[in-house]
């Protein structure tokens, strides 16, 4: 793997940029691994990177059906905040946000976080009391929020109507140290890391079935034939229900699709990302200057990576309302992606009824923000075969036992 | 834009005129039941691609509910019926065998 460093760029302009190399190898696939990771998103990757890097376990294959990071790592609007009411919440979220501090010095590879903060208005009394309450219980958790008023939340983003004609503005849960990434580099940075340790990354392969005996998993069908494995480690986001029934056991997750669009780009004008949770949408600016907007996710299963129409009227009426400025321009793109929502509105890192498979899934609207944490925790899981400490409490049979981490309570939505 | 008849009123409309009610036909375990069948009755979904039998209310209409079959991968509608079936009617079944001559029927 070539070092990325001003001295390589500068080297680089001297022989016209001819010397950089692929970032990660593609590599045809082996007849066994100690580790398949099926899903080369952003949970995936890590998770394999984690094996690799705390653990040592470098026979893995991460097995792709389109290509790297097409799922809805590439597809989300990368807002990442840890300001989560349950504890396990707040545990996981936040190791996970501290984990991107350093990432692009952990990968040599610059995944572009920009901690700008993160702002979730309060528009209605019923809200305020419960950012309130989260605000109380991230200091408890030691992560750092604070409740701002509508003054400071003006100060903060002056194109915000505070006034708005339904909701106004009552103040706002703010999380200084939230921000957004680069999702692709993301996934890039990973699948390099995860090359240079060896790892094959093996794209345009589809798992069609799950192989095993007495009750332990063998390997993975594939289109590229089967492939036998040690372990399993399942991180496929909205294709969880299809890789489960292929390993024969059934998942408390329903596929959605949720939905985002970008504007044209325009001047530098708001340098925080807002949520609007109670009017359903929510905004930042890329670097490109584009306004990258995200709303609600459809009722109804659906695998189409396209959602409704009016859900994207909903959406930018909402923030219309919000930033009257906005209500002129155009809009460049939209797309949807198919997120996994579970009972609880948590995700899912566990142990499967298959032996020495595991799942990790049910990260629904919000998960780009978990991808290193989820992938440390998942790393630990696969590699010991038993949840650690961030991991133990999601598991897929809480369900059953009754103990929810309920986080539809604390918002409507969950980016 | 889905478009779906509900059966109850006949009035055929897009999908904003209904609310979806989730996956149709599950058997209900209550009290007494085992933890397993009660957690898999309350929680876990089949969640198919492909042809999907699901619930749905006549919100901004007659308010009734009603079912359908859906395919979640094309989102092409094969027919809706009356939500007082315990499995989907022949002429849905057929509908679908029609036009998914793969699918493995109702389970
Ligand atoms: C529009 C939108 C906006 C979002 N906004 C945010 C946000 O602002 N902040 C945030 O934190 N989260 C957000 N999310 C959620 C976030 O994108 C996801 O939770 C997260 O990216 C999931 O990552 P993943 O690696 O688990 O899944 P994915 O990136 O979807 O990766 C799963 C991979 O598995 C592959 N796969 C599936 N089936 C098979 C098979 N049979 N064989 C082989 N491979 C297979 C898929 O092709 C895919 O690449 C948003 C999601 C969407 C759709
Ligand atoms: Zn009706």
């Amino acid at each position: 793997m070539k070092h990325y460093s001003a001295f390589a760029i500068a080297r680089e302009a001297f022989r016209q940029h001819t010397g950089w190399g692929r970032a990660w190898a593609s590599p045809e696939p082996r007849k066994s691994y100690d580790v398949i990771i099926v899903g080369a998103g952003g949970h995936g990757l890590a998770t394999a990177y984690y094996l690799g890097h705390r653990y040592g376990i470098k026979n893995v294959a991460i097995i792709e059906k389109g290509w790297l990071g097409g799922g809805n790592t590439g597809r989300n609007t990368t807002i990442i905040r840890s300001n989560y009411l349950q504890d396990p919440s707040a545990a996981i979220y936040e190791k996970s946000r501290s984990l991107y501090e350093t990432m692009s010095q952990d990968l040599n590879y610059n995944v572009m976080f920009s901690p700008r903060g993160v702002m979730m208005l309060a528009q209605t009394e019923h809200e305020k009391r419960g950012y309130l309450r989260t605000e109380r219980a991230n200091a408890l958790q030691g992560v750092e929020t604070r409740f701002i008023s509508p003054a400071e939340v003006k100060k903060l983003v002056p194109i915000i109507n505070l006034d708005g004609p339904r909701y106004p503005v009552l103040g706002a849960l703010w999380q200084a140290r939230g921000g957004t990434a680069r999702h692709d580099a993301v996934a890039w940075g990973y699948a390099r890391a995860c090359s240079a340790m060896g790892m094959h990354v093996i794209e345009q392969c589809a798992v069609t079935g799950v192989t095993s005996e007495n009750g332990m998993v063998t390997g993975v069908n594939t289109t590229k034939g089967h492939i036998g494995c040690n372990k399993l480690g399942i991180v496929v986001a909205g294709h969880s229900g299809a890789l489960a029934d292929m390993a024969g056991f059934r998942l408390p997750v329903e596929s959605v699709a949720l939905q985002a669009l970008v504007s044209e780009p325009i001047k530098p004008c708001m340098d925080v990302v807002v949520m609007a949770n109670t009017v359903h949408g929510y905004m930042s600016q890329s670097d490109k200057g584009e306004m990258v907007i995200g709303g609600g996710a459809d009722g109804f299963n659906n695998y189409t990576q396209r959602g409704s129409w009016h859900h994207i009227e909903e959406t930018v009426r909402a923030l219309v309302e919000t930033f009257p400025m906005i209500s002129r321009l155009k809009m460049l793109r939209q797309w949807g992606g198919i997120v996994d929502m579970t009972g609880d509105r948590s995700p899912i890192i566990s142990k499967t009824p298959l032996g020495n498979c595991f799942i990790n899934c049910g990260w629904g609207t919000g998960g780009f923000k978990a991808t290193p944490g989820s992938g440390y925790a998942m790393a630990e899981l696969v590699a010991k075969g038993e949840p650690g400490p961030l991991a133990e409490a999601f598991s897929m049979f809480r369900f059953r036992e009754g103990r929810f981490i309920d986080e539809s309570v604390a918002a409507g939505v969950a980016h | 834009m889905l478009l779906l008849t509900c059966p109850c009123c006949g009035v055929t409309a897009e999908e904003t005129e209904f609310a979806p009610g989730g996956e149709a036909h599950l058997k209900r375990f209550g009290p007494g039941s085992s933890d397993a069948d009660y957690e898999s009755y309350m929680f876990n979904r089949k969640n198919p691609r492909g042809v999907h039998f699901e619930r749905w209310r006549h919100a901004y209409g007659c308010g009734k509910w009603f079912l359908a079959a859906r395919c979640t991968m094309t989102l092409e509608v094969f027919g809706t019926y009356p939500a007082q079936t315990v499995e989907p009617p022949a002429e849905i079944v057929a509908a679908i065998k029609a036009k998914r001559p793969e699918w493995e029927g109702f389970a």
